[in-house]
């Protein structure tokens, strides 16, 4: 056996989902007893047989890369509950085991994944998507890349074809329930309940999921940025939300604001005030930054 | 000894962890501390807290990296985006020297983010020497191999774990970031004397120590770096900083952690062991 060829087996073995209890699986994927595939390349000992050892990783892999998840997604464990979460989280990693050197990545392929398997989600389907979507966005605006911020001096020239760039960190997202406020009094609900018990914890998070599902439907648009290095998230009309995607598009101020008021009901008389107020926060939060050129990594993701 | 050519030709002396639960004390209290030991992939971003954090600290402290994901025992190739990251987060902390761990942990572009013991093998050590020397050429900076905690043996192997570490090193001719709590650990498990593995380590190639504390099971010892080190380990340092010489050394505690206070007092018992050979006219 070369090298290569017993690490692809020990991986399948480490790899396969844990049986009821979290033992090993007692079987491999083909149906091979996992007893027999640990003792082909595993040496017992007097105190453990082949598949003991092998369960040590196997174990400590679904360990770690569950808890992993756990704390990535705190609103997610609260829209689904508990048991849920750890279904969806299991079914995930079997599926998309991770592809990075960094566990930081772990998530970043949960939102495509649930799209297709809505069934781990439920009636909260929708919900849950929006809330992977905002957790996976404050991720990347945490430790995202920033650019140098265009200060009035760059801005001087700013005219129609004037362009400008979004800061890479910066996520603009679209979501059909107000989850940022959710995961705002999710977090709040568990710092508050570091003490008490986990039944009350689990109570209060329901009730909060709950009142979003039953009444709290309605498209907003978040932009997930930082200030001083803590993650914040800012509501936007659809409007700002469109031009602010147009100019990270690299469309030029003049086209990026036909774009951000196309088909608006806001009056064209009320734009120029709008646009005012929209500039004079981009500029107090630093927002702006030159544009990315050709073949630069737009969003300052990091790649798989 | 200790400055070699495999720790950059430094004398580090004794040196703790970095982790986030002690920031506010050294930030606040700004503890005299030799060097600090960061993970390197806590800081392989593009930006944000974690990076500013690390340059306060740069402004005042001696920093080496400490890998856990490079996986030199794969048999797939070095993963080119993980070695650019790597050589920027050299640049910024100036490490003097480099470490991480004679393991393997990734196959065909999945990672287990475990660190996985290798089969000892010729194959693997020319694979695993390869690849340490690609990366050293490509960071340029030292590096040092850390000997793991392991809890499995495999029947492909064709010489003792020791013997392994020796074929790596001589073949990728780089240094030894000796792990005696890993040695004590895995010498329970697979019921071999540790200090046979110590007397074999080229000392000479040594470029840091790391101690640290274990979990003790029913019939298997794990590497959990949540306990004080327990003393039959500073019974191997004190063994091997007479073999080897005064070594820079590190205190791992990533689990459980308590106060800094308490962390850093772990670390400095290591001090009467440096100082021994030298009291003793050694």
């Amino acid at each position: 056996m070369t090298l290569l060829e017993f690490q692809r087996r020990m991986m399948k073995a480490v790899m396969q989902p844990l049986a009821s209890s979290d033992r090993i699986a007692r079987k491999m994927a083909d149906g091979r007893p996992m007893r027999i595939e640990a003792a082909e390349f595993i040496t017992p000992n007097s105190r453990l047989s082949s598949l003991e050892r092998l369960e040590i990783y196997s174990r400590s892999y679904w360990y770690r890369a569950l808890d992993s998840l756990y704390d990535d997604f705190p609103g997610l464990r609260a829209v689904l509950g508990q048991q849920a979460f750890h279904r969806l989280s299991r079914a995930y990693l079997a599926d998309c085991p991770s592809q990075s050197f960094t566990l930081r990545n772990l998530g970043a392929r949960l939102a495509g994944w649930l799209q297709r398997n809505p069934q781990y989600a439920g009636k909260t389907f929708a919900l849950a998507l929006d809330m992977v979507r905002l957790e996976w966005a404050h991720i990347e605006a945490f430790d995202g890349a920033a650019e140098k911020v265009l200060g009035p001096e760059d801005l001087i020239e700013l005219g129609p074809d004037f362009r400008a760039g979004l800061q890479p960190y910066i996520r603009l997202l679209e979501f059909e329930y107000p989850v940022d406020r959710l995961l705002i009094q999710v977090n709040q609900a568990s710092e508050e309940h570091e003490e008490a018990s986990n039944t009350v914890l689990k109570q209060k998070h329901h009730g909060l999921v709950q009142r979003v599902t039953r009444f709290e439907c309605e498209r907003i648009y978040v932009a997930v940025h930082r200030v001083d290095f803590a993650v914040f998230y800012r509501r936007m009309a659809a409007e700002e939300y469109r031009l602010l995607n147009a100019l990270r598009e690299g469309q030029p101020f003049g086209r990026a604001i036909r774009t951000g008021f196309k088909d608006s009901p806001v009056p064209s008389g009320e734009q120029p005030s709008m646009l005012e107020r929209w500039f004079a926060a981009w500029a107090e939060l630093g927002w702006l930054c030159p544009p990315a050129r050709a073949g630069q990594k737009k969003q300052g993701r990091i790649s798989q | 000894m200790p400055a070699n050519r495999f720790n950059g030709f430094t004398d580090y002396g004794i040196g703790i962890g970095l982790r986030i639960p002690h920031y506010a004390h050294i930030f606040d209290k700004k503890p005299v501390v030799d060097w600090f030991e960061i993970i390197s992939e806590n800081y392989m971003i593009d930006g944000g807290r974690p990076l500013a954090t690390l340059d306060l600290i740069l402004e005042r402290y001696r920093v080496v990296q400490h890998g856990v994901s490079t996986y030199f025992g794969s048999a797939e190739p070095l993963n080119r985006e993980h070695l650019r990251r790597l050589k920027s987060l050299v640049k910024r902390t100036k490490t003097p020297w480099l470490t991480d761990h004679l393991c393997w942990g990734s196959v065909d572009g999945t990672y287990s983010h475990d660190l996985l013991p290798m089969p000892y093998t010729f194959e693997a050590a020319e694979i695993t020497a390869r690849k340490v020397r690609e990366a050293r050429d490509f960071l340029e900076v030292p590096i040092a191999v850390e000997n793991v905690s392991s809890y499995a043996e495999f029947h492909m192997s064709e010489m003792t774990e020791w013997e392994f570490l020796n074929e790596v090193v001589e073949r990728a001719d780089c240094g030894i970031l000796l792990d005696v709590n890993n040695i004590y650990v895995s010498s329970r498990n697979h019921d071999f004397d540790p200090y046979e593995y110590l007397n074999s380590v080229p000392g000479e190639r040594v470029a840091q120590i790391h101690i640290a504390g274990h979990s003790t099971f029913t019939k298997y010892i794990l590497d959990t770096h949540d306990h004080p080190v327990i003393d039959p380990v500073w019974k191997l340092y004190d063994h091997a900083i007479r073999r080897i010489g005064p070594t820079a050394t590190l205190l791992e505690w990533d689990d459980r952690i308590p106060s800094f206070d308490e962390v850093h007092a772990e670390a400095l018992k290591a001090e009467k062991y440096i100082q021994a050979p030298a009291a003793a006219g050694l």
